[in-house]
């Protein structure tokens, strides 16, 4: 029983982050309707900035995420514009395929200069951890899961309350119809990618805290950002939350249970099963045409 | 039938002029004819029916499993024989590939690419962990077929020739039938098409199930060439999945030479860039550099885009059958062409 609820805590704090994540997911497949497969190495990129950060400069990583998230947000601005932008009225099975060869370059250049030996950012406070009663709790998971809701919080203020989100949420629903009401749905698309990239550097950093990593991570990282979107439904924020602390969860469970090994099977598992018994996932919506 | 003659001479003709101390040309032959009917082969489904598919790999590593396991546990002995039982695993997988399919067509459009990426990464991930039936990380092996040295590459160049030549004459039956016009139409509209009586079911399982089949064949003669396989490059997800597609879009998707002509340029290029850029990271930054300029210059792909310019000569002549006017269904509502805002 013991096992069980410690399960339950850590993967509910590695929901947390998955769930930031994810974030970035539903906001551009919102605005622009396509799946960015780069976010896993956003994730790593943000990571490896991260890390930069406290191994040269020795700043506490969860600070340098002030420097990393803005500077990530340019990037991903930029990479829309000049990748993604040209292509949009293509057809979106193309900006997909786009965003992996942009996540393959970015591997290709992280690969270069950091080589692909696993790394870990371990600050002072890595290996404390808490005891309640039979249970302990990493003091880094922790601190990721509270900076993961604190940002989460952050962008649901701003979808909800701002101009700017509105007009996110406007291009989200029906784009045509935000252009005729003035929204610059362009610009919109690049901010909201920016956004996305923007908390995928804390994610990547909050992740760098807890795991190992190095560039082959984005594979991991996409696979299962995948099933949580599938699973809490393509377009969902709050699918895509709940999506991500039943899947963080799971995974702890089989991970004390049956084998670190199998870590990865139930999104795999769940995601099957999303997809025999309801396709659209718990939150999203159905989807029309092939491509 | 002049293209035929035109592409088909000189492939078969290559492998005979060549030195033969110059094997690894052919080599670099075997592989490019692999990719184009692989490339070819995911164009029945992502082309003709429109449904952009990652998933070719899965069945390509059945494929080489498949040849491998049916050596170890059935022993058909080395030589010529393991050929004849490449059809044989190709049906195999194509029969796997049904149920597969249904379950991956309850999806639409993205999911379904989803579904695709992730069946590959759950069969890799099986075939690392299911170590009693596939060794593993380790890889399994068939003995190396005892064919002269001079002409080993020769035989399996044939073979790949014969299996591209294969592929190919399934796209080019497709589009002159009627299954091709089914495909067609759910690739522009499935809802409607089912409206008017299509039955949508059909043409997206038999492209499914055709792809698998040559997929997989292309898979246990890739087996028996390497002799050795392990699951991280059987089952591919990242590297020869992006392959397959980048080849495809570079070349035009859903055309018939489309993906032929992006595996002669991709496949020579990418052997040399990893010959001269030597460390695995460079190239990857050159696949992506030549993917995206591409894509940014002649989005619809080579082939569209050269029989556009050349339409554009000779006014009145149909079009290319069964290129689509943009790759799979557009993004923007018709308001967008009115409101006028669309590149395109």
């Amino acid at each position: 029983m013991t096992v069980f609820v410690q399960a339950l805590i850590l993967g509910g704090l590695t929901g947390g982050v998955y769930a930031l994540m994810t974030s970035g997911l539903t906001l551009s497949f919102g605005t622009m309707r396509v799946i960015n497969l780069a976010q896993g190495i956003f994730v790593v990129l943000g990571s490896y900035l991260s890390y930069l950060f406290f191994t040269d400069v020795h700043i506490d990583p969860i600070l340098s995420i002030l420097i990393t998230a803005p500077a990530m947000f340019v990037l991903g601005f930029v990479l829309q514009t000049i990748f993604l932008r040209p292509i949009r009225y293509n057809a979106h099975s193309l900006s997909l395929v786009m965003t992996w060869v942009m996540a393959i370059g970015i591997e290709g250049v992280l690969s270069i200069i950091f080589t692909t030996n696993q790394r870990s950012i371990v600050t002072s406070y890595a290996n404390t951890s808490w005891t309640f009663g039979p249970f302990e709790v990493p003091a880094v998971r922790v601190y990721a899961f509270a900076l993961s809701i604190v940002i989460l919080a952050g962008l649901y203020f701003l979808l909800e309350f701002s101009k700017f989100g509105r007009a996110v949420r406007a291009t989200s629903q029906r784009e045509s119809a935000a252009k005729l009401l003035g929204v610059n749905t362009d610009r919109v698309s690049a901010v909201a990618f920016g956004i996305g990239c923007a908390t995928a550097a804390a994610a990547g950093c909050l992740y760098g805290l807890i795991f190992i990593f190095n560039p082959n991570t984005q594979y991991d990282l996409i696979g299962r950002l995948l099933a949580i979107v599938v699973l809490g439904g393509l377009g969902s924020y709050k699918g895509a939350f709940i999506g991500a602390m039943t899947l963080g969860i799971c995974e702890a469970l089989v991970q004390s249970f049956i084998s670190p090994q199998w870590s990865d099977l139930p999104f795999f598992l769940i995601l099957a099963l999303v997809l025999i018994l309801r396709p659209q996932g718990l939150f999203g919506l159905r989807e029309r045409g092939a491509a | 039938m002049l293209r035929v003659a035109i592409v088909f001479g000189p492939l078969v003709v290559f492998p005979l002029v060549t030195n033969s101390s110059a094997t690894w040309l052919i080599n670099i032959g075997v592989f490019t004819l692999m990719f184009a009917g692989l490339a070819t082969a995911w164009n029945l489904i992502a082309g003709y029916t429109g449904y952009i598919t990652l998933g070719n790999m899965a069945f390509f590593g059945l494929g080489a499993y498949g040849i491998e396991l049916v050596f170890q546990h059935v022993g058909v002995g080395a030589g010529w024989w393991p050929f004849l039982m490449v059809p044989v695993v190709g049906l195999g997988v194509a029969l796997i590939s049904l149920p597969i399919g249904w379950v991956a067509y309850r999806t639409r459009a993205l999911s379904f690419i989803i579904v695709t990426i992730v069946l590959v990464v759950v069969l890799q991930y099986l075939a690392l962990n299911l170590t009693s039936l596939t060794g593993g990380s380790l890889g399994i092996s068939m003995p190396t077929p005892q064919f002269a040295p001079g002409t080993f590459e020769r035989i399996f160049y044939f073979v790949m020739a014969a299996l591209f030549a294969l592929s190919l004459g399934a796209c080019w039956y497709v589009r002159q039938s009627r299954l091709g016009l089914m495909m067609f139409a759910v690739r522009d509209d499935e809802d409607k098409a089912s409206g008017i009586g299509v039955n949508v079911a059909v043409p997206k399982l038999i492209a499914f199930s055709a792809s698998a089949f040559l997929s997989a064949m292309f898979g246990a003669v890739w087996a028996y060439y390497l002799a050795t396989i392990y699951p991280q490059f059987a089952f591919d997800a990242e590297f020869t999945s992006m392959a397959i597609i980048l080849i495809g879009f570079l070349g035009g998707a859903g055309t018939l030479w489309g993906p032929t002509v992006g595996a002669f340029i991709l496949v020579p290029a990418q052997q040399y860039m990893a010959f001269t850029l030597g460390a695995n990271d460079y190239y990857l930054i050159g696949y992506a550099a030549v993917f995206a300029v591409v894509m940014l210059t002649m989005r619809r792909g080579i082939v569209p885009t050269i029989n556009d310019l050349l339409d554009r000569r000779r006014r009145g002549r149909i079009s290319q059958l069964g290129a689509p006017r943009s790759t799979g269904a557009p993004v923007a509502e018709p308001l967008e062409a009115a409101v006028g805002s669309a590149p395109q």
